[in-house]
């Protein structure tokens, strides 16, 4: 019983991001398919890789025919806002064993955005949903990529902009975080920190101001406690 | 057809470089987890992340003014929506759907 509760669940919360995978996902099919590689290449690369930004760099790199060192350093840069997920993840994850390495694995954006958002006291059923979302998120995901290199360039128009549920839901995630965190300061101060970075360099807008924004909040906090990490 | 035995080395290497970037902090700060700093930013991260990760969704918006105000607009929509009746599912379709039919026809464009 417990299960179909929290598969529901599941479901409802994941439902903003079906709507963005499948456009999302369709778009780097539809440019893979232009490279001329069979399209199970791009459901490979949907299933393994599974990362948006990174798979449409992916597309890039090949049309060069970019070399392979060149391939881990771009993007491993492009996904370093990732570690900071984890950072923030770190006391909530509760799952052990191959479901942990999972949702690890499956850190997108999108996904640790809805685990933000799970605020279920028992470990167990937290646990359980976290696990299906992340795995719901990567299905669309994967089902988005496959059906874009399908189709190729025969996408039908009337659904452009369906896209849109994913600032949407960004911002219903934002006004949760202020339920949760009413410092309006710190709304304020994110707001500052993006302005900034897209003045600096919109193209590497996001990992720019995430960086910003762990430097401010771990300076704000105290160089005592930095101490006692003993990391150095 | 292109060579697949590059494109699946390709594969392996993205595929090795995304992942460790999302698996890093878990291997590394596992003995720290419930360390003050860390759970200081394990409560303030989300928030500001969660208005980074808006603020980049809408970046070509936003830089280059292109339908920004039909963004706007629907985004105002989902928040009056959410404020009223917090149901995450009506309020974002019915953001989408409105930002769909403002683009499509061209209004507010």
């Amino acid at each position: 019983m417990m299960t179909t509760d929290t598969s529901t669940s599941a479901l409802k919360l994941s439902l903003p991001v079906l709507f963005g995978y499948i456009p999302l996902g369709a778009a780097f099919g539809v440019m893979f398919s232009d490279l001329g590689y069979h399209w199970i290449y791009a459901t490979l690369m949907g299933l393994v890789i599974y990362a948006g930004a990174g798979q449409f760099l992916a597309v890039g790199l090949l049309a060069n025919h970019a070399g392979l060192l060149e391939v881990f350093v771009a993007t491993l840069l492009l996904n370093a806002r990732h570690m900071v997920y984890g950072l923030s993840l770190l006391s909530t994850l509760k799952l052990q064993g191959p479901r942990r390495w999972y949702l690890i694995f499956a850190l997108t954006d999108e996904t640790y955005s809805l685990l933000t958002m799970l605020q279920v006291k028992c470990e167990e059923l937290r646990s359980r949903l976290q696990f299906q979302v992340a795995a719901l998120n990567h299905a669309y995901w994967v089902i988005g990529c496959t059906l874009g290199a399908w189709l190729g360039g025969h996408i039908d128009y009337s659904t452009a902009g369906i896209e849109f549920t994913l600032p949407a839901l960004f911002l219903v995630l934002t006004l949760e975080q202020y339920r949760a965190v009413r410092r309006p300061q710190v709304f304020a101060l994110a707001v500052a920190i993006g302005v900034l970075a897209l003045v600096i360099s919109p193209d590497n807008m996001l990992m720019l101001s995430i960086a910003l924004a762990v430097s401010l909040l771990i300076m704000a906090r105290g160089g005592v406690e930095w101490n006692r990490l003993r990391i150095f | 057809m292109e060579s697949s035995a590059y494109l699946l080395t390709f594969i392996v290497v993205a595929t090795l470089a995304t992942f460790l970037t999302r698996l890093l902090p878990f291997v590394l700060l596992y003995r720290w987890a419930e360390h003050p700093l860390l759970k200081h930013l394990g409560r303030y991260l989300p928030p500001v992340l969660m208005v980074l990760l808006l603020m980049y969704a809408l970046k070509d918006a936003l830089v280059t003014g292109e339908r920004l105000l039909p963004s706007l607009v629907a985004l105002a929509v989902v928040a009056v929506l959410h404020l009223m009746w917090r149901n995450p599912l009506v309020s974002i379709l019915s953001g989408t759907g409105l930002y769909m039919f403002l683009t499509q026809t061209g209004l507010l464009l």
